[in-house]
């Protein structure tokens, strides 16, 4: 079956690329960082399912974003949120209609240390901690749900001395991992990758933040690559699914 | 114990050396000896700028480095002159040469400014960015500066080496007369005899780290087995007196102690020592005293030893009546021709006699 | 929106604290290469050089590690009392001082080297103590050394962004930083902003560096014979 798909693929692509004589079926995307695990697992099932081959570069939604918006060669974006896709839709950077979110992310609140605390919401109320990680919630769509967790438990006021701010979800992460800061808010995904200790963990009840929707949209500049297209559509096969909710993201059925 | 003790082992790759000599309380004692002799390395030593392995350095019976004890270098009453100036470029000609004067007591500041910026001629200076002073001025005023640190052991490097020829004979006369004015002792870093000959008192003889010679500079000049002999300007040193001085040809005769040799007229007062140069290539051989000659000069010698030089050339060493010794430099021709062997009776022809001090 | 001061001060006050604890502990360094050789030299002025060429994210990382809680460094700040140093102003000064290390000591090894061992031993033998031939000799004689290095060090702590970012937490008035405000400002699309500080560090940069091009002029003429 999908030795068959496979097959027919290529021959698509074959003839794509007899027809038009010029584009080798390559697709270039841009994803955001958070989403590196589960997108290294997919971009090779994706090249065996169709032959195309995939050139990826991994950044934080917004400096992928501002590279876009500079006249970046990338086909397709891969956001950690839905601002930036529906922004590049509004300036005519990306294809209207193609946006669609292909993962929710899980906020989780960690810590490396193994039991540092029991009842979470206990603790971060108490805040007996020096620090405590979290994303910039300005530029990261993780941080600011970990903002509106702690404004939903009324422990804000009480924490902002204690905040400290990743640039990216990726590095309020390191930031908990070294262990400089006691415990931060994280990305289930990362949790799911750690190869390290286990830690202290607690996922987050959805009903504390707005969801993580994470959209992919297809680029202007990719309008035209039967590969671009492709990728977008692969990522809603029960194959990628299957990986992204693996990678501890929820998708929409 | 009075005197300049000093002794050193000390290895540095392929160069080992190995020396110990003591040099006099008084006057200058000449470190002569090739590049690579390790002249140099000695008075480095002396100063506490390198450090033997092994070595004992005694100043007046002051313990500058023994097995247990090395006096650092600014604890050491050194005046040191280096072959370049080194003057400091960001301070003025004032200002450096009182930079180490400042450093002492003023108790023990036994040598005034004014009696340096005199003698050395460097009044009009002073004032001056060191950059705007020629080689000569220059050196004169790193003297100045050691100088006035009222030092007890006075160390040159080849103080006269980055030099011309006539900044040289220009700053000859300022050392003389600081080694008549100040009774500093010196250890002066040479390998040019004719400074030696001018400067020196004593001399220590450095060869491939090791000492060959030492002894009185005017005997050491003369030795025929020793390198100094062979230089093209070989010369001897004689000591005697000023005897009289001659008006209507404008001369000054010096006596040797029975003879007297002429110099050109040097306002000079009769009876004062007076120390004169004789390069052997200025003295010629006679067997018989020849009066009708235009030398002036004529001493009655005999012969100590001779060396070839070269194939053409033998050195001749003369004793004069009063032991004094001078060389001649003869062509091998001339020495057959003569018959020129040891304890043979001559006379010797003088071209031209230099009036050092 | 009011213009924001904060950061400006508190890079300013981070470099001036990053060029003065280089200066303490660059010139002994620069002056000890300057001087050996030792066969460790070499091995040793590769370190100091070594923040040239790893990206800021390498020395952050390895920063971020040995200054965690139980990281070595990070044990000895505890036992000091000092407590651990990342999200801290003191981390800063830490991580640019590391940072800008090549920046201080290159240029003073160099003044040392060309400079000599002469005029210090000159100074020795008229009495100097070596404290006092550094300070009346050497520092004035190497002065330019010392100008390039002092401003490079605070140029380059201006400048600083990764290290900066990596170990800081963005934290206002501790560790928000310039660049680090300027970056947030172009990450949330405040374009105005950014481009505010940007022009004002451009140009500050600009009078630096054209100051020490002057000021480096005219001791070089100075000193010309």
């Amino acid at each position: 079956m999908r030795f068959s798909i496979q097959f027919f693929l290529s021959t698509m692509v074959a003839l794509a690329l007899f027809e038009t004589g010029v584009e080798a079926a390559e697709v270039k995307l841009a994803v955001a960082a958070n989403f590196i695990g589960a997108n290294r697992e997919i971009a090779p099932l994706f090249e065996a399912a169709t032959g195309h081959t995939t050139r990826i570069s991994y950044g934080s939604t917004g400096k992928l974003y501002a590279q876009i918006e500079h006249g970046a060669p990338f086909e397709l974006f891969l956001a950690a949120d839905t601002e930036r896709p529906i922004k590049a839709e509004e300036e005519g950077l990306a294809v209207a209609g193609s946006r669609f979110v292909y993962a929710k992310g899980k906020l989780v609140l960690w810590s490396a240390r193994p039991a540092l605390f029991n009842d979470a919401e206990g603790f971060l109320k108490q805040g007996d901690f020096k620090h405590i990680a979290l994303a910039n919630p300005k530029t990261a769509p993780y941080g600011l749900a970990a903002q509106q967790v702690m404004n939903q438990l009324g422990v804000l006021g009480s924490l902002t001395p204690k905040l400290v701010r990743g640039e990216s979800i990726a590095q309020a992460f390191q930031f908990t991992a070294t262990g400089n800061a006691e415990l931060g808010f994280v990305a289930m995904a990362q949790i799911k990758e750690w190869q390290g200790e286990a830690g202290t963990l607690w996922e987050i009840p959805s009903e504390y933040y707005s969801p993580i929707a994470q959209a992919a949209v297809l680029l202007k500049k990719g309008q035209t690559n039967p590969a671009a297209t492709a990728y977008l559509e692969f990522l809603k096969s029960d194959v990628a699914r299957e990986v992204i909710e693996r990678y501890g993201y929820a998708v929409e059925r | 114990m009075s005197g300049i003790e000093v002794a050193l082992k000390h290895r540095l790759g392929d160069f080992e050396l190995d020396v110990a000599f003591t040099a006099p309380a008084q006057g200058v004692t000449a470190l002569f000896g090739s590049s690579g002799s390790g002249k140099t390395s000695v008075l480095r030593a002396v100063a506490g700028l390198d450090r033997a392995d092994r070595g004992v350095v005694r100043v007046n019976g002051e313990v500058w480095q023994d097995q247990d004890h090395f006096l650092p270098i600014h604890q050491r009453s050194i005046g040191y002159v280096f072959q370049e100036a080194s003057l400091f470029p960001h301070l003025s000609v004032q200002d450096n040469m009182q930079y180490g004067m400042r450093r002492i007591p003023a108790a023990k500041r036994q040598i005034p400014f004014h009696d340096v910026v005199e003698l050395l001629g460097i009044s009009g200076l002073l004032k001056r960015a060191t950059q705007r002073l020629s080689g000569g001025e220059r050196q004169r005023v790193a003297i100045a500066r050691a100088l006035l640190t009222s030092p007890r052991l006075l160390l040159m490097d080849e103080p006269l080496s980055a030099l011309d020829h006539a900044a040289k004979q220009a700053i000859l006369p300022y050392l003389e007369r600081l080694h008549d004015e100040f009774a500093i002792p010196s250890l002066y870093v040479s390998h040019d005899p004719n400074e030696v000959a001018r400067l020196a008192d004593h001399m220590v003889v450095l060869e491939r780290g090791g000492i060959s010679a030492q002894g009185e500079a005017a005997t050491l000049l003369t030795r025929l087995d020793l390198p100094l002999a062979g230089y093209d300007d070989a010369s001897a040193l004689l000591e005697g007196y000023v005897s009289s001085h001659d008006h209507s040809y404008h001369l000054t005769w010096i006596s040797l102690q029975g003879n007297r040799v002429a110099v050109p007229r040097e306002d000079l007062p009769v009876g004062r020592h007076a120390r004169v140069q004789i390069q052997a290539r200025d003295v010629s051989l006679s067997i018989r005293a020849h009066a009708d000659t235009s030398i002036l000069n004529i001493l009655p010698v005999r012969v100590i030893d001779t060396r070839e030089i070269s194939p053409t050339q033998v050195l001749v060493r003369l004793e004069l009546e009063d032991g004094q010794t001078l060389l001649s430099r003869i062509t091998r021709r001339s020495a057959v021709g003569m018959g020129v062997h040891e304890g043979m009776q001559l006379y010797a022809q003088v071209k031209s006699v230099a009036l050092l001090s | 929106m009011a213009f924001d001061w904060q950061p400006v001060w508190l890079t300013l006050k981070l470099a001036s604290t990053t060029t003065l604890v280089l200066l303490i502990i660059g010139t002994p360094i620069a002056w000890w290469l300057a001087r050996t050789h030792a066969w460790y030299k070499q091995a040793l002025s590769a370190v100091v050089a070594l923040p040239l060429v790893l990206p800021p994210t390498v020395l952050g990382f390895y920063l971020l590690i040995m200054l965690a809680p139980d990281g070595p460094v990070g044990r000895l700040t505890q036992a000091l009392g000092i407590g651990t140093l990342p999200f801290t102003f003191g981390g800063l000064v830490f991580a640019s001082v590391l940072y800008s290390l090549p920046f201080v000591v290159q240029p003073l090894q160099n003044a040392f080297e060309s400079l000599g061992p002469r005029p210090a031993e000159v100074a020795a033998t008229l009495r100097a103590s070596p404290w006092d031939r550094f300070m009346s000799v050497v520092i004035p004689l190497t002065r330019s050394g010392f100008l390039t290095a002092a401003v490079l060090s605070f140029a380059h702590t201006v400048g600083e962004f990764g290290v900066v970012l990596m170990i800081g937490g963005n934290i206002p008035g501790e560790t928000r930083v310039l660049s680090v405000a300027i970056y947030d400002h172009v990450e949330t699309l405040e374009y105005g902003q950014a481009h505010l500080l940007a022009a004002g560090m451009l140009g500050f940069a600009f009078l630096v560096l054209m100051t020490l091009y002057l000021v480096n002029g005219r001791i070089t003429r100075s000193h010309q014979p």
